[in-house]
This record gives C-alpha cells, sequence and structure tokens, in this order.
C-alpha cells in the first residue's frame, strides 16, 4: 500500500489539502466510507469473536489478533444504524487509538483509494449528529459519495458513550 | 548519606532538569494552565521535601519560588520574560545548591538573599507570613569553582524513568556498573570539600545497576507471550502419553516458571519503600503543628510492581501529610471529643481480588463539609444551585478538584490547592481509583485501589451460559459442588440463594444470570459448581455452570470502553487463543448488592435466620466396626488415634487389657464378636481422663466429618445414641459415655472432685445428642439432672413452680433463644437467683460478652466436658451450695 501519501494526513481540523490522501474503503448500510490508511493497522476476514456480557451495545466483543486483544466495534451502531445482522461473520477495519486496537465491523470492504483532493468537501452542515461528529469530509466521487471517518473521533464519542451507560 | 536526602537528591535532579524545559515552554505560551500547574507541583514538591529533611537554605529559596508560580498560577501575575528569567536564576541556585548536598550530604552556607529579596519583590502585591525568610548569615561558599561536580541525575529521563535496582546509585550510569577507578576518586574529592562528611556507600553502588523501565517492561511483555506459548504448547500434549517432546517440554515448563518469577522479582517491592519515609514525617510535623499523631502501618510486606510503586508514593506521601495537617484536632479539642489524647492514623495495604488497596484513615473530627462547600462557592468551582444539588458524599468530591483547598493559612504543609488533584491524576494514570469516607467527629477514610495492570496470575477458568470466564485464584477459597443429596445444599429464603457449607451460610450468585447471558437461576435441585470466593473478609459462592482448570494468565487492562464494568478486572488469552474476561470478585460482590453480601456478613455467619442451621456443628469421627452400618463418635471426645496389633491385646479380669503409657488400659470392641486371633493391627480410639486412659477397638477409621448434629433416629440398644446421616450414609452415633463407663465405672464421677450434694440442674439444649450426652456425664457427676428441649419448655417448669440450684442453656435455640431466656430467668422473682451457664458450640469473645450482659455467670464450650463439670461445681460453691 502506498504510505507515502498518507503521511501528509494530520489529525487536526484544518488538513493539507493540497497533498493527496489515500482511504481504504468499505460499505456500510449501502454507504461508502473511508478512512485514512495510516490509521488502519490490519483488514480482517471474518473472525472469532468472543463476547463480552454486559458491555454497550456496540461493542461486539474480543478477538485475539496475534496475541493482542483487539475491541470488535460495530460500526453500523457507532452510527445509529441497524445492528450488524451476523456479527461473526462480518469483515472488518482494525484501527488504533491511545495505544488499544479497535476492530470496526463494516458489510463489505472495498479498494485502497487515493481521491484527488479538488474534490473534497467539508462534512455537510445538514448531517445528522452521529454523523457528523464522526466525519471529516466527503469527496465527491464518480460512482458514489465517499464520506470519510475520524476513527479516533468516532472512538471517543463511542467511548464517552459507553461511559454514560 | 541519609537514604531519605540521596533519594531527594535523585527526585528533585529530576524535577529541576524537566522544568528547565517546562518553563522554556511556558514563555512560549504564557497562558496555558497546564504548564504553569505542573511547574509549580514541582517547586511545591521540592519545598515540602526540603521541609521535611531540613534544608532550610532550599526550603526558603523554593518557598519565595513557591510564591511568584502561585500568583502566576492564579493571574495575579503575567508570564513575562523577567518573571521566567527569575525562576531560571532561582533554579540554578537550587541545582548548585543541591550539588553541593550531594557532595558533602550538607547544605552549603550561604545566603540567597538577594535572590529571595527579587522573588518576593515581584509577588509582593500577596503578603506571605514567611516574608521574612531571608535571613541568611553565613558566609558565602566558595562551592563556585567545583565546576567539574558530578553530573545530577539523569539527563531529561525519559517518561518512564529508571528504575533503581537496590541503592540508590551515586551516579547516573545507565545499563553499566560504576567503574571503580571512579568510585576511588570520589571520597578524596569529599574529604578536600568537607572533611567532617560521613563518606559516602559507594561499595554497594558497584553491586547494582540502573536498568531502563522500558527494557524490564519488554523483558516481561516477552516473558508473558512465553508463558502462554508454554501453555499452549502443554496443553496440546496433555493427550501425548509418551513423546519424544515430553522431556523437553518439561525442561522448558520449568525454565519459563524460573523465568517468569525471576522477572516479576525485578519489578515487585514491597509498600513498606515506599513508606519508610512516612513515620519521621509523621513524627516532624506532628511536633511542628504541636499535635499528638501516631502512624500505624499495616501490611507494610504487600508487593506491588515498582513502577506502580514509584506512581503512588508521592500521593501516599501527600495524603499522609495532609492527614497530619488537617486531620488530629489539637489534644485539647480531642480531649474533649471524648478520643484518646494522640490521633491515629493508619495505613493499610492488601491484596483483594487482583487489585491492592491502600486505605488512609485518621480519626479525626473529619472532613468539614461547611467549609468544602464554601472554598466551593469562594474559588468559583461550581455554583451555589449545583451545590445544594449534590449529595452530601458528592459534595465531598469537589477536595479532588484542582485548585481546592480547606486549610485556611497558607502553610509549608498544605494549603496551596496542589493537593488532592495531583493525587487522583497520579493514581487515575496507572488505572486506579481514590475513593472517600468522612463521617464527621470520626474520622475520614480515603482508598486507593490500584488494578494490577501487567501480571502473570493464576486463575480458575469456569464457565457461564456457554462462555469461559477467569477467576483470580488468589480470590478463590474452594470449590464445592452442591446437590440436594449432599451435605452442601442450596436453601432459599426468599427467593435468596444461600449455600449451607460447614458451619457458614453463604450468600449465593449465579454468574451465568448476573453476567446476563442465561434466565436460569440458583435451583436448589440441580447439581451445581460453587466457586467459593473472597472479598476482603466477605465471602460467598459464585455459581458456575462448569468448572476447568487452573491456568496462568497474562492480566491485559480492559479496553477503555469497558472500563466501567465493575465486574471485570481485566482480559486474558487463554493457551487456545481464546480471549477471556477476568471476573473481579470485588466488583461481583458490588453487583450482587455490597449491602447483602458484605454487610451483615457476620449475622448470617452466627446466626442463621432459621435458627438451627449454623448451630450445633460437630466434629465427628466416622468408623467401621463389625457388621452393618458404620459409625461415628464425638471427636471432640476422642484423645488420640493408635493402632495396636491384636497380639498385644490381652485378656485378664474377664477383661481386655493393653499396656499404654507404662500402665493397663481396659480396650473394648464397639461389637461383640471381635476376633482377638486375626493379626492384623487394629485401629484404636483412646479416650483420656487424666491418668486413665481407655480404648475402644474398631476395625477402620474412615474420616472425620463435620457436620450439624441432629440425630434422625433415637437410639435403642444399648451404646447407640441414635442414627444420623453422614455423608449420605446412615450412620451409629456411639453413646460414648456407655462404653467409657463399662470400662472404667467411675469414669465420670472422678472427674469431679467434691461428690456435689444431689445439686438439681436445668439443661436446656434443642439437640437431643447433648442432652443423650450431657445427662449421663451430669447423673454421673452427682447432679439430679432435668433437661428441656427448649426455653420455652423450661419457663413452662417456672410456671410449675421447680426448682433449680443452676440452669445449663444452649445460645442457639429454635423460639426463644438463651439470650432472651437468660434475661426473663434473670427478671423473674422465682429464678432471679439461679445462676446460669451458657453453653454453645462456638466460643467468641463477642457473645461472651453478650451472655454476660443478658444474665449469664459463665460460659462454656459445649464439648468441652471437663471445662463444663468443674464450671458447674465453682458455680456452684460460689453461689453457697443448695440454696
Amino acid at each position: 500500500m502506498n504510505q507515502g501519501l498518507a503521511n501528509s494526513y494530520e489529525s487536526g481540523n484544518e488538513r493539507v489539502h493540497s497533498i493527496q490522501q489515500s482511504f481504504v474503503t468499505a460499505s456500510i448500510a449501502g454507504q461508502r466510507i473511508g478512512i485514512p490508511i495510516a490509521e488502519v493497522q490490519d483488514v480482517l476476514n471474518k473472525q472469532k469473536i468472543h463476547k463480552i456480557p454486559l458491555s454497550p451495545p456496540a461493542i461486539v466483543g474480543a478477538l485475539n489478533l496475534r496475541g493482542r486483544i483487539v475491541t470488535a466495534l460495530d460500526l453500523r451502531l457507532c452510527l445509529n444504524l441497524e445492528p450488524c445482522a451476523v456479527p461473526e461473520s462480518a469483515m472488518s477495519i482494525v484501527v488504533e487509538d491511545k495505544n488499544e486496537l479497535y476492530s470496526l465491523l463494516v458489510d463489505e470492504i472495498g479498494d485502497v483509494e487515493t481521491p484527488p483532493s479538488h474534490l473534497y468537501e467539508r462534512p455537510p452542515a445538514t448531517l445528522g449528529p452521529a454523523w457528523r461528529t464522526v466525519c471529516s469530509g466527503v469527496y465527491r466521487m464518480d460512482e458514489a459519495l465517499l464520506l470519510t471517518l475520524d476513527s479516533a473521533k468516532m472512538l471517543e464519542t463511542t467511548v464517552e458513550g459507553a461511559v454514560i451507560q | 548519606m541519609d537514604d531519605l536526602v540521596s533519594e531527594f537528591i535523585t527526585e528533585t535532579a529530576e524535577g529541576l532538569s524537566a522544568l528547565d524545559v517546562e518553563l522554556v515552554t511556558l514563555e512560549q505560551n504564557p497562558s496555558d494552565p497546564a504548564i504553569l500547574g505542573g511547574i509549580f507541583r514541582i517547586i511545591h514538591t521540592i519545598k515540602g521535601t526540603c521541609g521535611f529533611l531540613g534544608l532550610p537554605r532550599l526550603e526558603r529559596l523554593s518557598h519565595a519560588a513557591e510564591n511568584v508560580l502561585c500568583d502566576l498560577r492564579d493571574g495575579d501575575l503575567q508570564v513575562t520574560p523577567e518573571a521566567v528569567t527569575l525562576i531560571f536564576n532561582t533554579l540554578d541556585q537550587l541545582k548548585t545548591i543541591i550539588s553541593v548536598l550531594e557532595e558533602t550530604g550538607l547544605e552549603p552556607g550561604g545566603d540567597d538573599a538577594g535572590l529571595i529579596a527579587e522573588l518576593n519583590a515581584m509577588a509582593a502585591p500577596i503578603a506571605r507570613e514567611d516574608a521574612s525568610f531571608a535571613d541568611g548569615s553565613f558566609a558565602d561558599a566558595s562551592f563556585d569553582d567545583d565546576g567539574d561536580m558530578i553530573d545530577l541525575g539523569p539527563p531529561a529521563a525519559d517518561d518512564d524513568g529508571m528504575i533503581d535496582l537496590g541503592l540508590p546509585a551515586v551516579d547516573d550510569i545507565p545499563l553499566e556498573t560504576m567503574p571503580l577507578a571512579a568510585v576511588a576518586d570520589t571520597p578524596e574529592l569529599v574529604a578536600d570539600t568537607a572533611p567532617n562528611a560521613p563518606p559516602r556507600e559507594i561499595a554497594a553502588a558497584a553491586q547494582n545497576i540502573r536498568v531502563s523501565v522500558n527494557l524490564l517492561e519488554n523483558l516481561m511483555t516477552m516473558v508473558s507471550e512465553l508463558v502462554l506459548t508454554r501453555n499452549q504448547l502443554m496443553q496440546t500434549m496433555r493427550n501425548e502419553q509418551s513423546s519424544a517432546f515430553t522431556r523437553p517440554l518439561q525442561r522448558l515448563n520449568h525454565i519459563t516458571s524460573e523465568l517468569q518469577e525471576g522477572v516479576m522479582k525485578t519489578r515487585m517491592q514491597p509498600i513498606g519503600n515506599a513508606w519508610n519515609k512516612l513515620p519521621r514525617i509523621v513524627r516532624d510535623l506532628s511536633q511542628d503543628l504541636g499535635k499528638q499523631v501516631d502512624l500505624e502501618m499495616i501490611g507494610a510486606e504487600t508487593e506491588l510492581d515498582r513502577q506502580v510503586l514509584e506512581i503512588i508514593k508521592d500521593p501516599l506521601t501527600h495524603m499522609v501529610r495532609n492527614s497530619c495537617d488537617h486531620g488530629p484536632e489539637s489534644s485539647a479539642e480531642r480531649l474533649a471529643a471524648g478520643k484518646p489524647e494522640t490521633g491515629q492514623i493508619t495505613l493499610q495495604a492488601a491484596h483483594e481480588g487482583g487489585h491492592i488497596v491502600i486505605t488512609i484513615s485518621d480519626d479525626d473530627k473529619g472532613l468539614d463539609l461547611e467549609r468544602i462547600k464554601s472554598n466551593v462557592l469562594e474559588k468559583g468551582l461550581a455554583s451555589s444551585a449545583e451545590i445544594d444539588a449534590l449529595s452530601d458524599q458528592e459534595s465531598l468530591q469537589f477536595i479532588f478538584k484542582p485548585g481546592f483547598s480547606t486549610a485556611s493559612t497558607v502553610t509549608n504543609v498544605s494549603g496551596r490547592g496542589a493537593g488532592m488533584d495531583v493525587v487522583r491524576t497520579n493514581i487515575e494514570r496507572i488505572g486506579g481509583a481514590i475513593s472517600l469516607q468522612s463521617t464527621a467527629g470520626l474520622g475520614t477514610s480515603f482508598s486507593i485501589k490500584i488494578p494490577l495492570t501487567l501480571a502473570i496470575v493464576a486463575a480458575l477458568i469456569v464457565e457461564a451460559g456457554d462462555q469461559r470466564f477467569a477467576i483470580p485464584q488468589i480470590s478463590v477459597l474452594e470449590l464445592v459442588r452442591a446437590s440436594a443429596s449432599s451435605d452442601h445444599r442450596i436453601e432459599h429464603i426468599d427467593h435468596t440463594p444461600l449455600l449451607r457449607l460447614r458451619d457458614r451460610l453463604l450468600p449465593l450468585l449465579h454468574l451465568g444470570n448476573m453476567l446476563e447471558l442465561s434466565d436460569e437461576t440458583v435451583s436448589s435441585d440441580a447439581d451445581s459448581f460453587i466457586v467459593v470466593a473472597q472479598v476482603g473478609n466477605h465471602t460467598f459462592g459464585i455459581v458456575v455452570d462448569e468448572v476447568f482448570d487452573i491456568e496462568e494468565i497474562v492480566v491485559k487492562p480492559v479496553a477503555p470502553l469497558l472500563r466501567n464494568l465493575a465486574v471485570f478486572s481485566g482480559n486474558t488469552i487463554l493457551g487456545d487463543g481464546s480471549v477471556v474476561m477476568i471476573l473481579d470478585p470485588n466488583g461481583l460482590a458490588e453487583k450482587v448488592g455490597a449491602a447483602r453480601v458484605s454487610q451483615n456478613n457476620s449475622a448470617t455467619d452466627r446466626r442463621a435466620p432459621e435458627g438451627k442451621s449454623a448451630a450445633d456443628m460437630v466434629s465427628l469421627l466416622v468408623f467401621n466396626a463389625g457388621h452393618g452400618v458404620r459409625k461415628a463418635a464425638p471427636f471432640s471426645l476422642v484423645a488420640r488415634l493408635e493402632e495396636m496389633a491384636t497380639g498385644d491385646i490381652e485378656i485378664a479380669d474377664g477383661r481386655l487389657l493393653a499396656q499404654y503409657r507404662d500402665s493397663l488400659m481396659p480396650l473394648m470392641p464397639v461389637y461383640p464378636e471381635l476376633d482377638l486371633h486375626a493379626h492384623t493391627p487394629r485401629p484404636i480410639i483412646l479416650f483420656n481422663d487424666g491418668p486413665r486412659w481407655a480404648g475402644l477397638i474398631v476395625d477402620e477409621i474412615i474420616d472425620i466429618v463435620e457436620q450439624p448434629l441432629i440425630a434422625e433416629i433415637k437410639g435403642e440398644m444399648p451404646g447407640v445414641m441414635g442414627a444420623i446421616i453422614v455423608d449420605g450414609q446412615s450412620t451409629e452415633l456411639i453413646d460414648t459415655a456407655y462404653y467409657l463407663t463399662r470400662l472404667h465405672s467411675d469414669w465420670f464421677a472422678a472427674s469431679t472432685k467434691t461428690a456435689p450434694s444431689n445439686n438439681a440442674i436445668l439443661v436446656i439444649d434443642d439437640s437431643p445428642f447433648f442432652r443423650h450426652l450431657l445427662n449421663p456425664l451430669l447423673k454421673q457427676a452427682g447432679y439430679a439432672v432435668t433437661s428441656v428441649e427448649s426455653a420455652e419448655r423450661a419457663l413452662d417448669l417456672k410456671a410449675s413452680g421447680a426448682a433449680f440450684d443452676l440452669i445449663v442453656s444452649d445460645i442457639e435455640m429454635p423460639g426463644m433463644d438463651g439470650f432472651t431466656f437468660a434475661e426473663t430467668v434473670k427478671s423473674s422473682p422465682e429464678w432471679g437467683h439461679i445462676p446460669l451457664i451458657a453453653l454453645s458450640g462456638k466460643q467468641n469473645v463477642g457473645r461472651l460478652e453478650q451472655g454476660r450482659i443478658s444474665g449469664f455467670t459463665n460460659y462454656v464450650g459445649k464439648t468441652d466436658r471437663e471445662g463444663l463439670l468443674a464450671t458447674l461445681s465453682s458455680t456452684l460453691e460460689s453461689a453457697g451450695g443448695r440454696i
């Protein structure tokens, strides 16, 4: 994968858009999403997920990734969608946040894409709150809109939600 | 050099070098309160420590600097380059003084008056109680030319700092031993500058190396993985009986275990190491403050990870210091409040379910809630409406907020508001929690719970609702399999399941149900596995579906998303690669309602709600003799168990005799048709009374069991007291009195020295067994015995006009218990004068006291035959014989 292009990624709100970013794309409930490739540790096929009792609904369970324990999250629930039908066989994208690994369950994994920066738009102001907080931007791709996710932000809100529960 | 001082030097050097960086950052971001707070805390710590170590010059200087920083932090002063320069100058001066201190062990003489004046001038707007500090009158020291002195401490230590294996090293030489030549030079240098200074213990330094904590951390992680791999291998090989791998694997197993232990040891230290300084601090402080304070330290040997130790050291010191300062009232106040003159601070550490719990408690006046509230308002931490909405406990939590302080005056000890927030930050940084309880007038108690974040522990793997879980073995007391037919039955009181386990009743929780994995509840009929767990001094049972092995597991902290699930203390990967959650028995106990499990534990323990179940637990010796059912005798009556060949048993005078301890001992088979010609050795149950021994010959000793003694069927045959059920089998309870009187006709009579003159005794005991045991015993001893099975029956006797010289009563009885009975009797005109003796299965000081209050004259253990007889005669004697 092309890591060079990903170097331009910054986690702040302001990004340098003159340099192109690469995203691991996926689809979830028909929506195309992208996660900056620099944040992605792994892309997993179906895994054995061990359930965690009493955990918040968004947490599907824990899995063993080469000796590290990864918390599996249902991305659909994080985005206020209907829960994933068969979490056991879902594919997932593994991201790291504050030294913890999380696997985000998605419907389907797509290609790595490097959209041209002139297609970038800020997140639309009319997006629902669940999406607005985690969305870092939209690319007007030819086939469909590609929504990019700020995974750190998303995990943060999920953690907050879990703590409040 | 004093250990405390050398430690101070290392710490301060680290703090100061960090300050250099911080100050520069501050100049660039003058408005950042976090940086200012950090700088202030470092100087605050230095000042505080200097005060305790008796380093006045350093203390004065840092105090002056702290004043300026305090104003900067509170916004009374602007961060200007001048201010920063002044602080830098102060830091340089501090470093110079400390380097001399390190050389000589003494503070150099000298005067920082100029610098202090400058600092005070800058902080001038606010008058300080200590403005008169600049009183130095020493000659100027000539330490400036020692420019090449030993460099202080590690330059800009990384986040983890360094770990010091053993005595503090004199110099900072990472990962290599100190060259001996260098060591040899140093004392001379010291001798030159300060001839009177004590020589430093440098020889010890050569035995120690400083190793980065990171390195140990990596080592630990690798060992953890190795352990897991080993476990996996062992599991795979378990089914292979003989393989070429078996032996090497065994070696690998041993070596891994040793390696693991070794690496763990490098990281573990007793918490006492962090407490060393405290007694002195408390002593000095209480003198300064004119209070009398005792420090008690419990559990100093509790080991914890060195890294954790380092982190909690300062918070602990701070909290103890706080307890001294805010805590104990003056002696006069304490006496007025009816407390001992000397205040008490108790520091306690213990392992508790995979955590270390440290409590710091004092017996002072408690936190002043009103003052906390007014302080919160004053500092603008919350509005008055917000405060009104809070409970008292919630309001107390404000003391953990930055900027909070209730000490009315800023003293050298506390009161600047750099206190409890730092403590909390430090503890939470390692995933710990701090809680606080305060009772007005009685004291304050802080409880710090620190998780073992990285450690290998042995854990019991259990299953509930098709999922596996690990329970740290440290909190598992035992495993019990309960079924309707066994001794360990599950019983319910108002749907609350309880386990009858020997002499206790344990509350139960169904793991699958509690974790919402199944709808099952604890059932009395089905077989169930119960893990008896202990949290602190509370014991409860966890009902699980299946119990597997004990495995060594690497505790990994749970993801932040799950931190609020109190029932899990971590998670781990098992040998087969699956992820399991580690249960926190503490959290489990809380989950089922801490009140039920923890508060009334002693009550459930001793006073079973049904009145009968916890009482009358007796140890029984179970044996085989002759044909027919198994037999049992009260174990408390048995003196010894011996084995004798039948050849040693002789017949004389129509009796069986054997030589034992130089005298003849009469023997008797429990059954008549004993074959004396068989030459196999036979077990003998020996009874002893003074110089006399007697033995019962049996075939086989089976077991000693402890169980409630309820005779199911009263015995008809001589020598049989009744039939009972032991381990699911019916068992004959033999009447030992019958056999003993047959062996020595005067067995019981001789026990009482003075034959009593037919005193009338009333025995009240609900257990037929004890009535059967006591009746012959007392009759033999010459008393006229009446026995009844309940207090109510005894009161009936009273109503019918019966008179007794003495009453012996059980305590635990259904219906009216012994205490109530005693009170009733003592207040009645007819029986009020009769001495009462309490009988109970277990002796316990608390009950003794309760018995005395209720009116019992004396208290005897149920199976203490000698004691009972002696008590009877002495009580009757002091009551003047027959009344």
